[in-house]
């Protein structure tokens, strides 16, 4: 009889903030430069060279802490993480160990099997490393310095989930806070969020935690979600079969959806904490707190509640728009404007979210103006334009940014009111289709449709639907 | 001498420090970290009951810098720096993870 298990899942995530310059110089922290021309003697380890922090990765560290329920250590330090490996000049990160800016918080999740608290141990800041490029041609390997010293916080979760759903939730969560706060972009596929997840297995009802492995390169939900379940089932096999799971860091490769051990803790590395005395400890006052408080940001739940109380539109639309801070505020802006609130929602969960499905883009990479999309609500409201025609437009100023009261004109895209005109028209297009007219008299009342396709097409589209329905009724 | 380093410890310290080290220069490190450790355990012999454990040498805090480029492109001075280089970066022995 097989038994029942239980997956215990912890996380650690790490998320690259969105500051201008690295965690300790003024270096840039702009992605896709040419290598090392982001560097220093600072984030190159030179002998020497003294690193300062960047007061903008402490505020933001704390701003995240406290929109997770953190506690703030109002005394803080950095510690010296030491590991000899090239992608780290120093031979140590720069890193928190003993005193980390925040601990003991929680975030709410909301899954299928309802609602739960998952804890955070702590959050703390440090550098990122540089990248490794291998040469298999020369058999050497290139060292890029650019991304070394670019500021991260690592948030480690309790060993709260459960799932792999539960773990979805938790990172939704944080993305969402963290992107609301302006804090980071949280891209998975980019980068700049990445989880590591600590996973163990345990008979249901025994009180302790099985032996965990830690799993790494999850750049994608779907990847962590099968991650967790390859990584669950590996470790049931083995305890079935009598054998003992390893406490080891593992490397997930989504591809083959299989993992492989990277490097065992037992002989792991003793990385020597030590207090980094090149940097003052920090000192946080109540004040500093209650400003950095008072800076926060309305948050998603809130700003849902607003939502439907100000602008009354359904949840549904307040769900979409809401789920990326760069949706929700391109509406508001958008509604500031002048629009009416439920039209600028459906031009943005309906066409927007549907090319940026089909172009594989995220919301922050939307491009158009908020000015330019009321400028195209109005054309449409004021029946300058039909729907089709607002269609095309809109695909234009997706692409483009353009002003569609320019484009209109100079592509002559205006609806003819010219009724005369379009009786005449319709007038030809009854007498080019007998076939069609004699449905609609046989009682095939949709054979109106083929009619009112013929005659927009005829006008190229310029006509308003409605009117061209109505002229055809009389006329038939 | 109080403090007894073991074989296995000056291994140990020797796989860290990235060292290889002679049977003769083993034993020689082995005393003076004993030494050392002695030297060091004098500090045991004060009375710290109360005393906050010090994290920097100046009573200095809050240093920051604001957000802002101030450094440009120095890759040509920088890679004066590198045991060698290749296509703008540094060259390392191959790692393999």
């Amino acid at each position: 009889m097989s038994k029942e298990y239980e997956t215990v899942i912890g996380l650690e995530v790490h998320v690259e903030l969105a500051t201008k310059t690295k965690i300790f110089c003024g270096c840039s922290t702009a992605f896709g430069g040419a290598p090392n021309t982001h560097t220093c003697p600072v984030c190159t380890g030179m002998p020497g060279s003294l690193p300062v922090l960047n007061k903008q990765v402490l505020e933001y560290a704390m701003s995240v802490g406290l929109a997770t329920n953190c506690q703030i250590s109002q005394y803080s330090k950095f510690d010296r993480k030491n590991y000899f490996y090239p992608d780290n000049p120093q031979n140590y990160q720069i890193s928190q160990l003993y005193l980390p800016i925040c601990h003991d918080g929680s975030v709410e999740i909301e899954t299928e099997a309802g609602k739960k608290s998952v804890g955070i141990h702590e959050i703390h800041m440090e550098e990122d490393a540089g990248k490794l490029i291998h040469d298999d041609w020369e058999d050497c390997t290139l060292v890029d310095y650019n991304r070394s010293g670019v500021p991260l916080i690592e948030i480690v979760s309790e060993p709260d989930m459960r799932s792999a759903e539960e773990v979805i939730a938790y990172l939704e969560k944080l993305r969402l806070i963290i992107q609301y706060l302006g804090a980071s972009d949280c891209k998975l596929q980019e980068g700049s969020m990445r989880a590591d997840v600590n996973l163990s297995i345990r008979e249901v009802g025994v009180a302790e935690f099985g032996t965990r492995t830690e799993m790494k390169n999850l750049n994608s939900f779907k990847a962590i979600a099968r991650a967790i379940e390859g990584e669950r089932i590996r470790q049931i096999d083995l305890l079935e079969s009598g054998e003992k799971v390893i406490q080891e860091t593992r490397r997930w490769d989504d591809s083959k959806e299989y993992s492989y051990a990277m490097r065992s803790k037992e002989d792991a590395q003793d990385y020597r904490y030590f207090p980094d005395p090149d940097l003052a400890p920090i000192v946080v006052s109540d004040a500093w707190l209650n400003e950095i408080k008072a800076r926060e940001p309305e948050f998603r739940t809130e700003k849902m509640l607003r939502y439907k109380e100000e602008f009354g539109i359904p949840d549904y639309d307040i769900d979409i728009l809401t789920n990326t801070k760069h949706m929700a505020d391109l509406f508001e802006e958008t509604v500031a404007l002048g629009s009416d609130p439920k039209k600028a929602s459906n031009w943005l969960m309906g066409e927007t979210m549907r090319l940026l499905k089909e172009k594989n883009m995220d919301p922050e990479d939307i491009c158009f103006s908020p000015e330019n999309l009321v400028k195209l609500i109005k054309l449409t409201d004021s029946k300058v334009i039909n729907s089709t025609v607002a269609k095309e437009v809109f695909g234009e100023l997706f692409e483009k940014d353009i002003d569609p009261e320019k484009y209109v004109e100079e592509k002559g895209l205006k609806t003819v009111n010219d009724e005369g005109a379009l009786r005449k028209t319709i007038e030809e297009v009854i007498a080019n289709n007998p076939k069609s007219v004699e449905d609609y008299h046989n009682g095939k009342v949709k054979a109106i449709g083929a009619l009112v396709g013929q005659t927009m097409k005829a006008t190229q589209g310029k006509v308003d639907p409605a009117m061209v329905n109505q002229i055809l009724k009389e006329l038939l | 001498m109080a403090n007894i380093i073991s074989d296995e410890t000056i291994e140990y310290v020797g796989i860290l420090a990235k060292l290889e080290l002679s049977e003769e220069e083993r034993e020689q490190a082995k005393k003076d970290m004993g030494s050392m450790l002695d030297y060091i355990d004098q500090l045991s012999e004060l009375d710290t009951t109360g005393v906050e454990p010090m994290s920097h040498v100046f009573p200095v805090n809050n240093v920051f810098r604001a957000d802002e480029v101030t450094n440009g492109d120095d890759r040509e001075n920088i890679l004066k720096n590198a045991p060698e280089e290749k296509d703008g970066s540094f060259v390392v022995p191959r790692t393999v993870e």
